[in-house]
């Protein structure tokens, strides 16, 4: 195949050649970022909490007026009774947050009392003796907390911390030498001894603040008291799921009215709350997938109509080649070689703007590096996508008659 | 002549309907992507407060210092200390501080439940500074801030709820065990985004219920929705939490000209000094002044995903303009013999140039209805990408309509620019030879 006669005829049309050429360009490059953007949410949608999620419901119950503090560990004992007696409940416990929840509190975890002195921030889970049973989590060392180790604290300031459980990842990142058990850490100016180790469980909050230590949790033996009211986890038995979940709240009612259980979101799957957590992860990989899909529908569409057009002006000259012993296959090749090297100026610009946008990207919306893979990646779909979309105007202009050289028109 | 061409327009995109049908659709989506993304961010984006947003302003004082603060910025809100001591001072015409409050509300009749309510602890100054319209009654004064009443204001939406919307001013309701007098109802207020309650939350909420004073608030110890602390948590006890580091009061303030403001920034400079001076600070004076449309730029208010969303949907709009061009180039062109005849039976360049700049046009505004169609469609898919309570603000709107149109229409005909104009340049001697 001889290039040379290809760029002299490009030379005829430079204004459509410059078109297909830049829109192939933007193509990739919004095409790569596309593709990475949608690959860092499906990353983010998809990194495990550590909990049996589809067995869990979580229950937001606000105690009506202002409860006392004593009154307010009373109810608080009552309703776990009455949820633990349920007939579709394995097991249930009282605390401030759960994994994908996006609320809760944070601590910097330390080896020393200084505040400044913190190695890393940390969840903090109100949990007791049933926690570890009901949200299914794995210990990989040491113990569970014992009965008499839960202390119902007035405010923050009293909670005594005095033992706790930490994940494998904040153990691993407090003491990397795999001794954490029985060692003293501090989350506030008093110490705290680590008396358990789970294998995993994700912090409440899914927004990058939390990137960095995102299975970075510690479960305390505390219970607050100051808050306006308490939260259940409670673990489903299998197959009840539904039934508990609809009976719930009517049990919570029959046995204390003097509550507020929204009946929008009092009452909530973990799978749900993992969807919502997780929404906008999931709208933005299907906007970018949906773009993407009619970015590369609308330029290939742009490049048969730009071929066909060409093989229409050049009906004439095709026939005169065809007449001179040209074959069909020659008539085809010349067309796929235009387009390959149309497309191969704008993928070489498309690759640089690829890159490009990525840095303005990361600039303006905190986004990652884009790995240059996906610019190969997106080279290659560009680069066939052309070659494809110019094949049926090629063939056409391939099954011109030799003939047409002897027309006048 | 306009309307002559706009007929052979209408005629030539039927000549060649896959050519046609592939540009209306470049242009419809294109549109269409744009618009639906436009629609989210001119909602989250706009001014909430359009009369009055040069007028108030939140001041920020760093009483965390340098190794604390937000790198560098002082924290988002006040803690009490500061809080009270710029509420004593009262430097400006209009001044209030509000926290965000969860209550708990009995209805009357016997057999009804309690419901849960959102609002807001304020000064009375906080109802004209924020121009809030009132249905019944109104807000309540300075000297019922001072003796700490339990006076409530509801909104529409809440009085609708207990009181089906009759006019309840006078009666008493009970939130959290406390009864207050009802002084006002407000008529449907909902500032998008509510620009005054930005601390530790999104500008987009569910709609408040209630607004009850900040002092009185205090007194019956109605815990922050949220606040943020530094250091170890030391203290105990309400009075503790209040000597605290934490942070959790928005304090705003009326300024009504740029030498109230310089003042005010001054006033904060000094009352910075004094603290430092007092021992309290050990660290320079570090103070903001930022009015509403500065506080929502800091604040980043306008969700990531949609400047992302509209980027790339520009982005996208951009790429299906450079396809119409190449398109509207072979379409025109291909007509060149056309051209050619009328070029030689007198007509001039700019009448041909004109002809294909409207017929570029009638291409633009079916592309136009194709993307109102699909924008009517996109829009009811926003609640894929963005919460409910942003998703809700994306609307069809009449200049939506007309803006849709518009850019449809304007794109299509500046695409058209370059193909027309090489149309105008076909040479009428060399068509008629060839012919």
């Amino acid at each position: 195949m001889q290039i040379k006669p290809i760029l002299a005829a490009l030379r005829h049309h430079k204004s459509g050649t410059a078109l297909i050429a830049l829109q192939i360009a933007l193509t990739l490059a919004i095409v790569c970022n596309a593709l990475f953007i949608i690959r860092q949410r499906m990353a983010h949608l998809s990194r495990p909490t550590g909990v049996d999620e589809a067995s869990l419901l979580v229950i937001q119950n606000q105690w009506a007026g202002k409860p006392s503090t004593d009154e307010m560990s009373s109810l608080m004992a009552a309703d776990l009774a009455t949820l633990r007696q349920l007939p579709g409940v394995a097991d249930a416990y009282a605390t401030n947050a759960w994994p994908l929840g996006n609320g809760g509190i944070s601590f910097g975890m330390g080896y020393t009392p200084e505040k400044q002195a913190s190695v890393t921030s940390t969840a903090i889970y109100f949990a007791d003796q049933h926690t570890l049973p009901t949200l299914g989590l794995k210990l990989i060392a040491g113990r569970n907390f014992q009965a008499d180790e839960i202390r119902q604290a007035k405010d923050v300031s009293s909670m005594a911390l005095s033992e706790i459980i930490v994940t494998r990842d904040l153990a691993e990142k407090m003491f990397p030498r795999g001794d954490a058990l029985g060692k003293a850490v501090y989350l506030s100016a008093k110490p705290s001894t680590i008396v358990g180790i789970v294998e995993r469980m994700q912090v409440p909050w899914v927004y990058s603040f939390a990137d960095n230590w995102a299975e970075r949790s510690t479960l305390v033996p505390d219970q607050l008291s100051t808050l306006r009211g308490d939260n259940y986890v409670v673990r489903v038995k299998p197959g009840q799921m539904d039934a508990v979940f609809d009976g719930v709240s009517k049990a919570l009612f029959a046995a204390n009215r003097l509550r507020v259980i929204s009946p929008r979101d009092g009452v909530q799957r973990l799978s749900d709350v993992r969807t919502k957590a997780y929404k906008s992860d999931r709208g933005m990989a299907i906007m970018m997938g949906l773009i993407c899909v009619v970015l590369l529908a609308i330029t290939a569409a742009g490049i048969v109509g730009l071929t066909s057009f060409w093989v229409g002006q050049r009906r004439k000259q095709i026939g005169v080649r065809r007449a001179l012993g040209a074959t069909r296959r020659n008539i085809l090749d010349y067309f796929l070689t235009e387009n390959l090297l149309i497309s191969t100026g704008g993928v070489i610009v498309g690759s640089v703007l690829a890159v490009g946008l990525n840095l303005g990207l990361i600039a303006y919306f905190e986004l990652n590096r884009m790995p240059l893979a996906y610019v190969g990646v997106g080279v290659l779909v560009v680069l066939l996508l052309g070659q494809l979309a110019t094949l049926a105007p090629a063939l056409r202009a391939s099954r011109v008659s030799p003939v047409e050289a002897t027309r006048s028109v | 002549m306009f309307a002559y061409y706009f007929e052979l327009g209408l005629r030539s995109l039927r000549r060649n309907p896959a050519l046609t049908a592939l540009m209306v659709m470049a242009i419809g989506f294109g549109v269409a992507a744009s618009m639906i993304t436009y629609s989210v961010f001119r909602a989250v984006s706009g001014n909430p407060i359009p009369e009055k947003s040069a007028q108030l302003f939140t001041p920020q004082i760093d009483s965390w210092g340098p190794q604390q603060n937000l790198k560098g910025e002082p924290a988002d809100a006040l803690n009490y200390i500061d809080a009270m001591a710029l509420m004593r001072a009262h430097r400006a015409r209009r001044q209030t501080l509000l926290y965000g409050v969860g209550m708990s509300v009995l209805p009357s009749g016997n057999d009804s439940l309690p419901v849960a309510a959102n609002g807001y602890a304020v000064y009375g100054d906080f109802f004209p500074m924020f121009e809030v319209p009132f249905l019944y009654g109104g807000g309540w004064n300075t000297a019922d801030d001072d003796r700490r009443a339990a006076v409530v204001v509801l909104s529409e939406e809440f009085n609708q709820k207990l009181f089906d919307g009759a006019n309840s001013v006078g009666r008493e309701i009970t939130l959290d065990g406390h009864d207050y007098r009802i002084a006002g109802v407000t008529r449907h207020w909902d500032p998008q985004p509510r620009f005054f309650s930005l601390f530790n939350t999104s500008g987009f909420k569910d709609a408040t219920d209630f607004y009850l004073p900040f002092t009185r608030a205090l007194d019956v110890q109605a815990n922050p929705g949220s606040n943020s602390c530094r250091g170890h948590m030391d203290f105990s006890g309400w009075d503790g939490w209040l000597r605290s580091s934490c942070v959790w009061a928005t304090p705003w303030v009326e300024l009504d000209s740029a030498v109230e403001v310089a003042r005010y920034g001054k006033f904060l400079e000094d009352y910075a000094t004094d603290q430092q001076r007092a021992g309290r600070f050990a660290w320079a004076p570090n103070v903001r002044l930022r009015n509403v449309m500065q506080w929502l730029d800091y604040q980043h208010v306008v969700p990531p995903e949609s400047r992302i969303s509209l980027l790339v949907s520009l982005g996208f709009f951009a790429i299906c303009l450079v396809n119409t061009i190449g398109l509207l180039l072979a379409k025109f062109l291909r007509r060149a013999g056309e051209i050619g005849i009328r070029r030689a039976l007198g007509a001039s360049r700019r009448e041909i140039y004109t002809q294909y700049l409207i017929e570029a046009a009638t291409v633009g505004l079916a592309g136009g209805v194709l993307g109102l169609l699909l924008t009517t469609v996109g829009i009811s898919g926003v609640g894929l990408l963005f919460q409910p309570q942003i998703a809700r603000l994306a609307h069809l709107d009449f200049s939506l309509v007309a803006l849709t149109l518009a850019v449809a229409i304007l794109a299509t005909v500046v695409a058209a620019f370059y193909p027309a104009w090489r149309a105008a340049r076909v040479q009428p001697a060399w068509q008629l030879k060839s012919n």
